[in-house]
């Protein structure tokens, strides 16, 4: 399909273009510098930016399903019913696959990563993957309680490490290394947990830092696109953010293999707490902030708090069992071998508690205190934090300090006494939101050549927004702002128009995107050797069965990496 | 002859994949390391005496064999003549033909439901009140030291559920397999699996309810002021409890015994609540014990795609979920439906009495790979071939895990997959000339 | 005589099941009843007799076993298929689930009487204009 957007206020940060009026050509799926005989679709007046990028998801695979298992009061809601082009849907903070990809649509999102795949269920994950249309997508695969991870890193062997890891990635069709709650997860297989980064993992006696370290240095080794991506420990206890200030450093001494990060820290709002009781619940955003500031090896997405009631569920499955044991509702888990203990349990997010008033301004002064935007990625951790749509609330709160002011006057004065938001007027523009939306995602992806950006080479994933610049004031027009960033005027993905004035048009299946990475083929052969004997005596399924067939990937796209430096 | 190794047993929920298949001139000579109703099932497939070969239709109260394009007319033509069709059955096949059969039903606006609802659906319920603590079989291999079957009886219905992974194998941390771990059976009788459990409890019919609240009471620090609960004595009850809190590991197995007695689902919600009530003392989880090889892919499939596991009505336009009103039980006894595709399954032999009466007063189409009664009563039939065997497809274990199944020998000449089968029906009712044309799923 | 009945799987009827429902091997395996040895006694049973067994919803004539998993007096066991399923009882109380299990039924002598196949059950019990 040809298409010329004409005349928008084009905002690409990572060519550098802050709002400038220009016209976006596209064919074949691709940003092109020019093209003749094309589609007009007028974009005066009009906001462009690159489709969004969602890097932290959880969107897809075994616990997603057990939050939807156990919520069927969750599928009231968000009931949409049939029409000839979409599906019959429903989910709020446990949507439908295929709403999933409708309601990021909407929202301008053409790419999207989940979260937290476990490998053993990784063909899980794939088929509610592939049933999530309009976007393309990769998964974070989970590696932070592996037991071969563990054992070859105590050992000091790094290189087998890196080997297991290409191996695995490319078996189970996974984009990036993901660490959730290193050590924490294996403990709990006996119910236990790490509470700081030097406790010795049960029976594996490794450390979280050693853990972190270790992959790190592979992720490097092996030159990954992403860097890895960690849940710290201790998410979402009082005080945490002295094990967050630590964990930050352990990665200090590896260099990154690309132009990003070396660690990007998860849902850091979860993560920036002070105070030692509840009753004293604080933020530590600002000190978090300034680590984050001054470490050019960290980068954090934010994982947003908003009030209202949603699911959570990580990989985190102590934290899980402790948060439900607060909130007394309904709880699931489920410990996987070898591998890594998911949770899930409901939340709300009341406006009347004081610590629920701390978090929320916690992210909102992660977001306002970072200074490069390329650090601080907008995200909630859906469902986490809130469902994603809630995207277009968190930049309106952003943009104007009016609306926080306002939401500050309805929840808890704790918001107001124990953190420093009151004090904040920085608001962000433009140019930043598209940062934090998909310029940063990009970029720490490793995904910078084909998306984030509109320049020529880039895949043609565009969204437009009903939003004049010129005319809108985003300080004052808060309410405005909200309303429109919810729907786009168009979503392109691929070059095809599939969202027209918040309307799906037209539904498409995107790519899923994999590592295939080669390593040296003897260390290969011994990699393998150690893996054929643990599936063997440990794991319940067998190693022929155990990788996940392309067929079950929308149009698989593996990324090839050369890592047979790795001996 | 052809040597197939890793082959999944399409069976029960156990869902083995250690299977090895011996095929010469595409039948099956020789299965290894199945147990006696899987190897039957392998090698049923080489019966071609009792198997659906052709599709039939009835005329004038006969069935008659027909080609598969007047059999596909004449199941489309049923199906969208009627009001409110039921598609039943599901669990075994693949869940890429449940995915298509949800498109089906979502064009048809008709109620979907699979075998959970006689099975674990009571499970389900239970779930959304008091979620599900739970972990993968691999863990019960390497770590579990306490194992509790109640209301289950696996060496009938999973057998060899404790030789992969409960009981007899080495796991990493129970490196002595049966001697690091013990075996308890809570049972109305002294089933097979009840004979070599270290200790066997029986408990009275229909009180299992109490026996669980007995068991919570006493983990919660209570006093049992009872002489005995359900039939078991004071001193066992709290020797029970005690077990339970001082394991490293344990797990509460369950099956029908809970899910189809007296309190069925609220069992079940108990069960849960003790499991979490353990969890404060030490580390502790349960499984269902599904039953067919597929019946828990078919919930995954149906929760991620509409949001519930089983029974939905999409009459609406949307998925309508009440279970004790959109379960296929109900709708054929209110006589709500006027039409039935019943695929991989056999209600009529596993479906009350008063709920036959109805079914077999409406068309029916079924698809499946051999004669059974509900068989005999359809309209059209349409011979299918044998996920796992025939087909390749994908199939949920009792634990969620998902595998692969593989083909190792051609179905019957003519015969297709039930995936096939069903996107021709698909295209059919959409109006579509090339069946190509269906948004496929896989 | 007065005995709760049970209904489930047994290794056999699933085995009989995946050779083909129709046919002398399913109705071995499930046109049976196991019943506690004293209650076979009390009733005047031997194995291999066959009984009737009535409930509020039907009877049905299926053959007397010893059970292997006694003592259980008052409780009987018939595996799951169409023999079980003509006289369980039909309401789920609003959860989607028949009582399959915990069903009132009486059991006497029905020496000689023929036990019917699969196919002759369906055909007696659910009258249709169908073959």
């Amino acid at each position: 399909m040809k298409l010329i957007l004409k005349n928008g206020h084009v905002y690409d940060p990572l060519n550098g273009i802050n709002g400038e009026k220009m016209d976006i050509c596209i064919e074949n799926g691709k940003i092109v510098e020019d093209v003749s005989e094309a589609k007009v679709i007028d974009c005066s007046g009009k906001v462009v930016m690159p489709g969004g990028v969602e890097i932290h998801t959880h969107m897809a695979g075994g616990k997603v399903n057990v939050g939807r298992l156990m919520r069927p009061e969750d599928h009231l809601k968000n009931v949409m019913p049939k029409t000839k082009i979409t599906r019959a849907v429903n989910g709020y903070s446990t949507p439908s696959t295929f709403l999933t990809g409708y309601l990021y649509a909407k929202l301008g999102y053409t790419t999207a990563f989940t979260a937290a795949m476990p490998p053993l269920m990784a063909r899980h994950t794939h088929e509610e993957l592939h049933d999530i249309p309009m976007l393309d997508k990769g998964a974070l695969t989970l590696m932070g309680n592996n037991w071969f991870i563990m054992r070859f890193l105590k050992r000091g062997d790094v290189e087998l490490a890196a080997a297991y890891v290409a191996w695995l990635l490319k078996a189970v069709k996974g984009y990036a290394i993901k660490v959730v709650n290193p050590g924490g997860g294996e403990a709990w297989g006996w119910g236990r947990d790490v509470r700081s980064l030097d406790d010795p993992v049960p029976h594996f006696d490794i450390t979280p830092r050693e853990i972190i370290s270790g992959l790190a240095k592979v992720n490097e080794m092996l030159a990954l696109p992403h860097s890895i991506h960690l849940h710290a420990n201790n998410l979402g206890r009082v005080g945490n953010y002295v094990t967050t200030l630590e964990t930050m450093e352990v990665p200090n001494g590896t260099k990154p293999s690309r132009d990003r990060q070396v660690v990007q820290l998860t849902h850091a709002q979860f993560h920036s707490y002070g105070g030692d009781s509840w009753k004293n619940f604080a933020s530590e955003a600002e000190s978090i902030a300034k680590a984050v500031n001054s470490n050019e090896n960290v980068i954090i997405d934010i994982g947003q708090v908003v009030f209202g009631d949603t699911t959570t569920m990580t990989a985190d499955g102590p934290m899980e069992y402790y948060l439900s044991s607060l909130t007394g509702l309904k709880w699931s888990n489920k410990n996987i071998e070898l591998e890594t203990s998911p949770g899930v349990t409901p939340f709300v997010y009341s406006k009347r508690s004081p610590v629920s008033a701390v978090q929320w301004a916690v992210g909102l002064e992660l977001a306002l205190h970072i200074k490069d935007a390329f650090k601080v990625l907008l995200t909630t951790d859906h469902p986490n934090g809130a469902p994603f749509f809630k995207y277009p609330t968190i930049i309106a709160w952003l943009m104007s300090r009016k609306y926080r002011e306002e939401t500050m006057k309805e929840v808890h004065s704790a918001a107001q006494k124990n953190t420093t938001l009151a004090t904040i007027d920085r608001e962000y523009d433009f140019y930043e939101i598209a940062i934090i939306t998909r310029a940063g995602q990009a970029k720490s992806l490793g995904l910078q050549q084909t998306k984030g950006h509109l320049g020529v080479g880039a895949d043609a994933d565009v969204a437009v927004y009903d939003i004049n610049p010129e005319e809108i004031d985003p300080s004052r027009d808060y309410k405005l702002i909200e309303e429109k960033f919810t729907r786009t005027s168009y979503t392109i993905k691929g070059g095809e128009i599939v969202v027209k004035d918040g309307e799906i048009v037209k539904v498409v299946q995107g790519k899923t995107l994999y590592i295939d990475a080669r390593v040296d083929e003897s260390l290969e052969r011994e990699v393998m050797r150690d893996i054929d004997y643990y599936f063997k005596r440990f794991y319940s399924v067998n190693l022929a069965n155990y990788p996940v067939q392309e067929v079950y990937l929308t149009n698989p796209t593996p990324v090839q990496i050369d890592a047979t430096n790795v001996r | 002859m052809q040597r197939y190794t890793d082959v999944i047993c399409s069976f029960c929920g156990t869902l083995c994949d250690d299977i090895e298949v011996v095929v010469e001139d595409n039948k099956i000579v020789d299965v290894k390391h199945a147990c006696r109703i899987g190897t039957a099932k392998f090698l049923a497939s080489n019966d071609y005496e009792h198997r659906l070969l052709k599709p039939m239709v009835r005329k004038n109260g006969k069935l008659v064999e027909v080609s598969l394009d007047e059999a596909i007319e004449e199941a489309t033509r049923i199906l969208k003549d009627a009001t409110k069709p039921l598609l039943y059955g599901w669990s075994s096949t693949s869940c890429e033909a449940h995915s298509v059969g949800i498109e089906l039903v979502e064009e048809l606006g008709g109620v979907i439901d699979n075998t959970t609802s006689v099975c674990h659906g009571p499970s389900a319920l239970a779930i959304h009140d008091a979620g599900y603590i739970s972990c993968t079989l691999g863990e019960v291999k390497n770590r579990a030291d306490l194992i509790i079957y109640w209301g289950a009886n696996p060496m009938h219905g999973h057998p060899r559920h404790l030789s992969r992974y409960s009981i007899f194998p080495r796991g990493y941390f129970r490196e002595r397999g049966q001697q690091d771990r013990e075996l308890i059976v809570i049972d109305v009788r002294k089933t097979d699996t009840a004979k070599i459990a270290n200790k066997f409890i029986k408990v009275n019919y229909g009180e299992d309810y109490e026996l669980i609240s007995a068991l919570r009471k006493v983990v919660n620090g209570g006093e049992l002021r009872e002489e005995s609960v359900a039939g078991v004595p004071k001193e066992e009850i709290i020797a029970l409890a005690e077990k339970m809190k001082n394991a490293q590991f344990g797990v509460l197995f369950f099956g029908m015994g809970l899910t189809q007695s007296y309190g069925r689902h609220r069992n079940i919600d108990n069960a849960i609540c003790l499991v979490r009530d353990l969890n404060a003392h030490t580390k502790f989880v349960i499984m269902a014990m599904r039953g067919h090889y597929n019946v828990a892919g078919f919930n995954e499939v149906l929760s991620w795609q509409a949001g519930f596991p089983f029974a939905v009505d999409m009459g609406r336009g949307y998925a309508w979920y009440n279970p004790g009103e959109t379960t296929a039980n109900d709708v054929l006894q209110r006589g709500e439906c006027d039409a039935a595709l019943i695929i991989a399954s056999d209600p009529v032999s596993h479906f009350p009495r008063k709920s036959i009466e109805h079914l077999a007063k409406i068309p029916i189409v079924a698809i499946d790979i051999h004669p059974t009664p509900t068989t005999r009563l359809a309209d059209v039939i349409i011979p299918s071939a044998i996920v796992g065997v025939e087909v390749e497809g994908t199939a949920y274990r009792m634990d969620g895990v998902p595998l692969r199944l593989r083909k190792v020998k051609e179905p019957p000449e003519g015969v297709l997959s039930d995936v096939e089968i069903l996107r021709r029906i698909l295209a059919k009712i959409r109006g579509e000339v090339q069946e190509a044309k269906v948004e496929v799923a896989r | 005589m007065e005995i709760t009945l049970i209904t489930g799987r047994t290794v056999a009827q699933g085995e009989a099941m995946e050779k083909g429902k129709i046919g002398e091997g399913f109705t071995k395996a499930c046109a049976i009843i196991e019943l506690d040895p004293e209650d076979m006694s009390k009733l005047g049973a031997y194995d291999g007799d066959e009984v009737r067994v009535k409930t509020e919803s039907g009877e049905v004539v299926v053959v007397a076993k010893k059970s292997s998993s006694a003592p259980h007096p008052g409780v009987a066991f018939i595996p799951m298929g169409p023999w079980a399923n003509v006289i369980i009882g039909a309401d789920t109380e609003s959860t989607g689930m028949p009582p399959y299990k915990g069903i009132k039924a009486e059991v006497t002598l029905a020496k000689g009487e023929r036990i019917l196949s699969a196919e002759e059950l369906v055909a007696q019990i659910y009258t249709k204009n169908k073959e």
